[in-house]
């Protein structure tokens, strides 16, 4: 009984240091934010600041570089990168899932062995396609490698294998074509699955550095990580507050998507039952 | 279309290396209630399948109203299937699930978008008409106070009688059930076998009815299919499956407790010798030859000159009683059907003699022969033929 209670102490003990090793540079970052510049590099560290400065920091991180632009090209690239993931891997996965067809076997291995090749591998030949398309320094540039998830696939492919055969079989025998059918049949009974794929997608394309910067040149068209990465150069690394400010803007979408994220994900799993 | 025959000819299919149905043919009359019973695995669902166009079959062809259909997808046949798992759609109303084969059939591409579709010519007519429809088969399925709730929140026979209302709303060449009430309990099973013999009397509706249940299929169909294995062994009318059944296979498939089957020798004369005594029952065949006599256990009755039987166990099942009796010389146990009252006076361990009113004989390969009563059968033989 003891050791029961004193293991799951330990454990608790040992996740909180985890926890508390993850959380401490984004506290830090918040904090920062806050400051004037002399009681950022004062020596002993305050969680808040004596002499709040937040509002010249914010205001400083919005006014110094087009920062309200790079969010929303951000929310521009990640909402089109999803519009264009789920249109592509909801009929992909039903074809995988429920559709019988010489190749299917390996077409999912492909996914499989897909699902392991780093994204930097194809950037280059993706950069002079890019450039042979002329499309280098538009949204386009950004967007188009990535309409394309392996992921989302494999994901939709297996929640789609729990939907019963009959279901399907009946909605042929109700008039409706297989396009009909993944949108009007499949897609609500995966609603769960794909707002927790939606999540995941944008906490990735939001935080993508590697491609946007190979892609585009312009800060018109420079997304969040870009703008942060510009600012510094800028700025010559002098000015942290603003620069706190801006990370901190730009961060707390991704906070908000990961608790959206674990929810929907609670209710894919708990869904999944279609019955 | 209107209400229209089925039939399948020479229908075979496989899957990979088993042979799921072998030269399956079968006729549903206009308006026939044609009852197919098997045990699982039979292909009975595969059959239903390829008629409803959602597999294809290797050999063989589908016609619907005489017309060849097998080349037409499953929307084109204006067939309509209830399935065992009802396969509602979990996240539309009970009102959407019915809605949705009239929508997808009398509404065009643009008159079924969302939004739009309210303001394109000639919809709204078209939805007002879909609407009373879906109103007119819900009433006497008891489904308007449960229009707008989900499948989820509704009882196993209500979700039953919604599956059968989204068939029915289309009115059908012909409808395929695949064991539509093997997931009701048993009195619910009991008033949804009276509702859809109602629904088929009212709509003189063409009904492929798969099932393995033989009660099921006995009470309900105007004719029934016995397969087996992939192969249909009877087609016949309840009765005359039971009475006259082809094969040994029929015979003890159909009819619970089952028929006792018993190999018996015929004597010199033709007359059948069973567990050592020779019955007035008479075929044609050489003398010696074996065969195997069925005999129905309401048909065993007790009474003098009968076959020595002793009794193992008795099984009460209220105003009847089944007698687990052993017959010398016969392996299998012997089930013999009668009144309470007389299986009141026995008791395990004792001999009975039990006399068959009625002998059904089969060759050793499972085949029907010809058996008639002996014209020198005793009176009282006679009398228990009466
Ligand atoms: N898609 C398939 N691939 C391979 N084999 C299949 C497939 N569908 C059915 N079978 C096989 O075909 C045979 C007949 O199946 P079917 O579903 O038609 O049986 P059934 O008579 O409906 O049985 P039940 O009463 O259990 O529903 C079974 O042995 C089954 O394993
Ligand atoms: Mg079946």
């Amino acid at each position: 009984m003891v050791d029961r209670l004193l293991g799951t102490l330990l454990r608790h003990l040992v996740l909180l240091a985890g926890a508390a090793l993850m959380l401490t540079p984004f506290v830090i970052m918040v904090s920062l934010s806050l400051k004037p510049p002399g009681e950022i590099f004062a020596p002993e560290f305050r969680l808040l600041p004596e002499q709040w400065h937040a509002v010249e920091n914010y205001r400083e991180a919005f006014t110094r570089v087009p920062l309200a632009r790079f969010l929303i090209n951000g929310l521009i690239v990640t909402a089109s990168i999803f519009a264009a993931q789920a249109a592509t891997a909801l009929p992909i996965a039903y074809a995988l899932a429920k559709l019988r067809w010489r190749g299917r076997q390996a077409a999912f291995a492909l996914v499989l062995l897909a699902l392991l090749i780093p994204p930097q591998v194809p950037a280059i030949p993706l950069y002079i396609a890019m450039w042979k398309l002329d499309l280098l320094n538009t949204y386009a540039a950004i967007i188009l490698p990535s309409t394309i998830s392996v992921f989302g696939i494999f994901l939709m492919r297996q929640f789609f294998r729990t939907v019963p055969d009959d279901l399907i079989a009946a909605a042929r025998m109700d008039g409706l074509g297989e396009f009909a059918i993944v949108w009007r049949i499949m897609l609500p009974t995966a609603l769960p699955a794909l707002a927790a794929f939606g999540c995941l997608s944008f906490i990735w394309n939001w935080n993508e550095f590697f491609w946007p910067l190979i892609a585009v040149q312009e800060e018109r068209l420079m997304t969040p990580p870009l703008g942060i990465a510009f600012f510094n150069n800028a700025e010559a690394g002098t000015n942290w507050g603003p620069l706190m400010a801006a990370a901190t803007v730009t961060t707390a979408p991704l906070a908000l998507a990961f608790l959206l994220a674990s929810r929907a994900f609670v209710r894919g799993v708990t869904m999944t039952g279609v019955k | 279309m209107a209400v229209a025959s089925v039939d399948l000819i020479g229908i075979g299919k496989r899957f990979g290396a088993t042979e799921v149905l072998q030269d399956v043919t079968l006729r549903a009359a206009d308006g026939e209630f044609l009852a197919i019973l098997g045990a699982s695995g039979c292909g009975k669902s595969t059959l239903l399948r390829i008629l409803a166009g959602l597999e294809g079959a290797d050999r063989g062809q589908v016609r619907l109203g005489g017309e060849e259909v097998g080349h037409l997808r499953p929307k084109a046949r204006d067939l309509a299937m209830v399935f065992q798992s009802y396969a509602l759609y979990p996240y539309m109303t009970v009102r959407q699930n019915i809605t949705l084969p009239l929508q997808m059939r009398r509404l065009s591409a643009l008159q079924r978008l969302p939004l739009l579709g309210r303001l394109a010519p000639g919809g709204r007519a078209l939805r007002a008409g879909i609407t009373a429809d879906v109103d007119a088969v819900a009433g006497p399925l008891q489904l308007s106070a449960l229009m707008e709730r989900r499948p989820a929140q509704l009882s196993g026979g209500q979700r039953q009688r919604v599956a059968l209302g989204r068939a029915m709303v289309r009115q059908p060449a012909a409808f395929l059930m695949d064991e539509p009430l093997s997931n009701l309990d048993a009195k619910l099973r009991v008033e949804a076998r009276a509702e859809i013999v109602a629904m088929q009397r009212r709509l003189s509706a063409t009904i492929l009815y798969v099932t393995h249940d033989q009660v099921e299929a006995m009470t309900m169909a105007d004719r029934v299919a016995v397969m087996q294995a992939g192969r249909v062994l009877q087609v016949a009318p309840p009765q005359h499956l039971y009475d006259e059944p082809a094969s040994i296979d029929v015979a003890r498939f159909v009819g619970s407790p089952p028929m006792n089957i018993i190999p018996a020798l015929l004597d010199e004369t033709g007359m059948v010798e069973l567990a050592g005594h020779v019955l007035p029952w008479h075929a044609q065949g050489r003398a010696g030859a074996r065969v195997m006599a069925g005999i129905r256990p309401e048909s065993l009755v007790p009474r003098p000159g009968g076959l020595p039987a002793t009794l193992k166990r008795v099984e009460r099942l209220g105003a009847e009683a089944v007698l687990h009796c052993a017959l010398p010389g016969v392996e299998d146990t012997v089930l013999a059907r009668v009144e309470t009252a007389i299986a009141n006076g026995l008791s395990p361990g004792g001999t009975i003699p039990l006399m068959p009113r009625r002998v059904l004989l089969f060759q050793e390969a499972g085949l029907r022969m010809e058996c008639r009563p002996h014209p020198a059968a005793t009176p009282a033989m006679e009398g228990a033929l009466g």
